[in-house]
């Protein structure tokens, strides 16, 4: 496969905030590549970087072999849809998607033709004349990536395009995108934040935070093998766990000793060890590996989400029989279930179910007894 | 509305209106008096007419506003994209400061301040009088200038920042990207502001009154140098004149506003329409 | 956009107009505290600005000669004036804002057109036509002599000079009241009556508090003006009732530019004081729509 795109060591901050550290990537011909992470990870600044509105404070962009660093927007062969489609109100549909090729000063017959084209690649035909502040948000959507695609750029650049269309509509759209990024041939980079997002549409899933890229792989890589606690916390849910590998395929955690399939490690090395809530088996409590209470269940449609309280470690764990809260059990785990990673600087800040979110945390739990006291306090004195 | 409501509402335009009615009236009255009508007649009016000095006020006064409110509007909406994109701070406290400074003075200071300034510049020139058309100009570009501001700003704030990038994106030089994306979506507030430039301008007297030479009047010092002597009913039909001039403006303009409050209530609709197709 | 189209953008935009702001907005008030601090030789002195707090004339009202500090006394005047006419403005021009604003669309616009004519004529017209109403042998007399009511004669007094403040600068009271009420959230009043608020109290607790802003402007946009006019005062008052901007005109007239620059300066430090006063009291940025 041809590198078309190549990202080397890019840094970039503002102020005083590294936005981008150090950022090394390759972006493949006919790719679709999807950079993931939360909101702030710079995800964002890497893709105005590579179409042209960021600078980047060093490093090099190189596009088709050629650096490209101090090239302005409009000189790139690369196309943006933008994160709340960017259309320009003052024109019609037609118009929109005619821009670039009006400022090119293609002919008008061309212009005719072209656009038609790909009005009906995107599902729009007989909307040329409508304005496109009277579109629907899907319909939007599609006028920009017609506009950011009739100039066949070699990349396409798309910056959350899916994120203000409500849930059915964004499937609907993961489906078409991907079946036009087939039939057009054009690499995509894709700009999201949503993990269930950039697993069903990517080639390949960047996940970055902090300015750092954390992994590159394909979509079912990511999600088997997390390099560490912060991959494996942001892609889909996990239970992680301080271990202690014994030797290899033996991991110690939980007060219990597991077969598993990683090898590699020194002995007696602490590693951080990750099992996915729908691996787990529920067993009755003498049965298995682990044993403890169920402290909340939730029903989600297709599976009950349960925290189990394991030594103190709340552990979640998605299972389609019902348990009630207070119901001792025991947990099974098979060797292939088990995902041992190297320690890194994510260690021990996710993974733990005792909340879901991080805010959560910093709020903490609403202290009964302290309500109490206060409600007592506060009583009117009757004596 | 309530009945009271409505009394109140009335009685305060009979306040506002009052006053106007009645120099409407006598602007038709034949004779001089203030008080008493004695018959209809034209009269005043064609003196109006015979007046060149007033004529000539009324050139200078709109070849003065058009121009303030043209170079006012140029510069000024140049000053609120640069002031949209300023990032440092401390710089745009100070833009913002000094550009609230002629809005909040009194007329008179700035006036005076002005009026100051050309005369001690003049005298390092050795001129006699340094005030004339230029000064008065130079004045009212000055006070129109942060209405100008202060209508385009507001669009650039509520503006996608991404439409000029967008329009880059897709092969524009970063100037053309201003006038093909940029510009149209300002634009409504560019307009208020060259218009409130060019009606702030006719309307001005005290900055004017400090900054014009004798040589140079527009329509209010004219109003003020006839209006200092006797009284004459001349300055009624004038009034009148202008009366019915603002009243057009303000129609026109109230039409055009409820024109596009029309298209975009239609294009709610076919927004409406297409989602009721839909589902 | 990256760094360098933004950093040329910016200095091609705003440096014709901060070059400008400073030439004809800054410089020029610096030149007001110069001439305040010079003589006619550009010598620097205090004896302007000391002349303003110390010289004195004799006010002559019939019974006995006073003697009295000629320009504080303008100026307490000239504050005096327009408190009164700010109030006034204020007190007529809430409730119809609040009625405006509460009314249908339609009517609102109408309104609105209305209130805008007589802004949009020239305030010497404005004042002109009051001039015409009030004198003594004027529409009001004709009127309350053929009513056999008797003669008024305000011409020449206090009254008629607010009454050309209120007139004139009624508008200024209204629109930035009017435009910071029409935006309140319905809801929040309903959700005030929710909770138990009767109206008088909804109009306190919440539609007071929230429109406090524009009251604000509209108390600034009256109160500057009324200051510092000095055409009203000359026909409605006849010129008996010297008010600040008369003093400032008259040394102007007079070719006295130093002594006018220091009654412009001291006018603008006392507003400028005020205007800090004002925020500081209420805690709110006075925007000027």
């Amino acid at each position: 496969m041809k590198k078309i795109v190549e990202i080397k060591n890019i840094t970039k901050s503002f102020g005083s905030e590294v936005v981008l550290d150090n950022i090394n990537l390759d972006i493949y011909d006919n790719e679709f590549i999807t950079l993931l992470g939360p909101s702030g990870c710079g995800k964002t600044t890497l893709l105005r970087i590579i179409g042209g509105f960021e600078t980047p404070d060093s490093g090099d962009v190189v596009f088709m072999g050629e650096n490209i660093n101090g090239l302005p927007p409009h000189k790139r062969n690369v196309n943006t849809v933008f994160q709340r489609y960017a259309l320009f109100p003052h024109l019609n549909v037609f118009e929109n998607v005619a821009f670039s090729l009006r400022e090119k000063k293609v002919p008008k017959d061309e212009i005719n033709k072209r656009v038609t084209e790909m009005l009906a690649l995107v599902a729009l035909k007989g909307f040329e004349k409508r304005a496109v502040t009277s579109l629907s948000g899907g319909q939007q959507q599609r006028v920009a990536i017609a506009r950011a695609l009739i100039n066949q750029p070699k990349v396409l650049l798309l910056d959350e395009p899916l994120s203000a269309l409500d849930l059915k509509l964004r499937k609907d759209m993961q489906v078409e995108l991907k079946n036009i990024q087939k039939a057009t041939g054009i690499t995509f980079v894709f700009v999201t934040h949503d993990q269930e997002e950039a697993l069903s549409m990517s080639d390949t899933v960047v996940v970055m935070t902090e300015g750092h890229i954390q992994q590159i792989g394909t979509p079912v890589d990511i999600y088997n093998e997390p390099q560490n606690a912060f991959v494996a916390d942001f892609i889909g849910e996990s239970n992680i766990l301080d271990g202690m590998m014994l030797e290899d395929y033996k991991v110690r955690f939980s007060g219990h000793t597991f077969q598993c399939l990683d090898k590699g490690f020194d002995a007696h090395e602490a590693v951080d060890v990750v099992v996915r809530p729908e691996d787990v088996d529920i067993v009755p409590e003498e049965k298995g590996h682990l044993r403890g209470v169920v402290t909340s269940v939730t029903f989600l449609g297709v599976h009950y989400e349960i925290i189990v309280d394991i030594g103190g470690f709340k552990w979640m764990i998605q299972t389609t029989d019902f348990h009630d809260v207070d119901e001792h059990i025991g947990l099974f785990i098979e060797p292939d279930a088990i995902h041992v990673m190297k320690k890194s600087k994510f260690s021990g800040m996710f993974g733990d179910y005792s909340s879901f979110s991080d805010e959560m945390e910093q709020i903490g739990e609403v202290d009964l007894e302290e309500l109490e006291e206060l409600e007592a306090e506060s009583e009117p004195d009757n004596e | 509305m309530k009945r009271a409501s409505k009394i109140y509402t009335a009685l305060i335009m009979v306040f506002l209106f009052a006053p106007m009615v009645i120099l409407l009236v006598f602007s038709f009255n034949e004779a001089k008096s203030l008080s008493v009508f004695s018959g209809f007649s034209l009269k005043w009016y064609r003196e109006l007419f015979r007046d060149e000095e007033t004529l000539k006020a009324v050139v200078n006064t709109l070849v003065l506003a058009v121009l303030a409110a043209l170079i006012s509007t140029v510069m000024g909406t140049a000053a609120a994209v640069g002031m949209n994109k300023l990032r440092n701070k401390v710089l745009r406290t100070a833009m913002d400061s000094v550009t609230n400074i002629p809005m909040i003075n009194p007329d008179i200071i700035t006036g005076i301040s002005l009026m100051l300034m050309f005369v001690f510049v003049g005298r390092l020139f050795g001129a006699a009088t340094s005030l004339n058309f230029a000064t008065m100009l130079l004045a009212h570009i000055t006070f129109c200038l942060p209405y100008v501001i202060l209508q385009v700003l507001p669009k650039l704030q509520q503006m996608d920042k991404a439409l000029p990038e967008a329009a880059m994106d897709l092969g524009c030089t970063p100037l053309r990207a201003f006038f093909k994306a940029e510009l149209p979506e300002i634009m409504p507030g560019v307009i208020t502001g060259m218009i409130m430039a060019f009606t702030l301008s006719l309307d001005d007297f005290v900055i004017s009154y400090f900054t014009s030479g004798n040589g140079f009047q527009t329509l209010p010092i004219r109003i003020y140098n006839m209006t200092k002597k006797t009284v004459t009913p001349k300055m009624y039909a004038l009034a009148t004149i202008i009366f019915f001039v603002i009243l057009t403006l303000l129609l026109i303009s109230n039409l055009y506003d409820e024109e596009t409050v029309q298209k975009r209530r239609e294009a709610r609709a076919n927004k409406k329409n297409a989602k009721e197709a839909r589902t | 956009m990256n760094k360098k189209t933004r950093s040329l953008i910016q200095y091609m935009t705003l440096t014709p107009y901060s070059i400008w702001a400073a030439v004809f907005i800054v410089v020029p008030l610096v030149f007001v505290a110069y001439y305040a601090f010079t003589d006619q030789n550009f010598h620097f002195t205090f004896d302007n600005i000391s002349r303003f707090f110390t010289a004195t004339s004799q006010i002559d009202d019939g019974e006995s000669v006073k003697e009295v500090h000629t320009y504080l006394v303008i100026f307490m005047r000239s504050l005096k004036l327009a408190v009164i006419s700010t109030v006034i403005c204020l007190l007529m021009g809430y409730p119809l804002a609040y009625i405006m604003a509460r009314a249908k669309e339609r009517t609102q616009s109408i309104l609105m057109t209305l209130i805008m004519i007589p802004m949009w004529m020239n305030f010497l017209i404005r004042t002109y036509a009051w001039m015409t109403i009030l004198q003594d042998t004027g529409i009001l007399n004709s009127i309350l002599s053929a009513l056999h009511l008797g003669r008024v004669h305000i011409i020449g007094t206090e009254t008629a000079v607010v009454i050309g403040m209120v007139y004139d600068y009624f508008p200024y009271m209204v629109l930035p009241i009017y435009s910071v009420m029409a935006k309140l959230d319905v809801r929040l009043l309903e959700a005030a009556s929710d909770l138990g608020c009767p109206s008088v109290s909804v109009l306190r607790r919440v539609i007071w508090p929230l429109s406090l802003p524009g009251v604000l402007s509209g108390v600034t946009m009256v109160l500057i003006p009324s200051i510092s006019t000095f055409y009203i005062s000359q026909k409605l008052g006849n010129g008996k009732f010297y008010l600040i901007g008369d003093a400032i005109e008259g040394q102007y007239t007079a070719n006295n530019l130093h002594f006018a620059a220091a009654i412009a300066f001291i006018l603008m430090v006392i507003l400028l004081f005020c205007m800090q006063l004002i925020q500081k009291l209420t805690n709110r940025k006075i925007i000027v729509p």
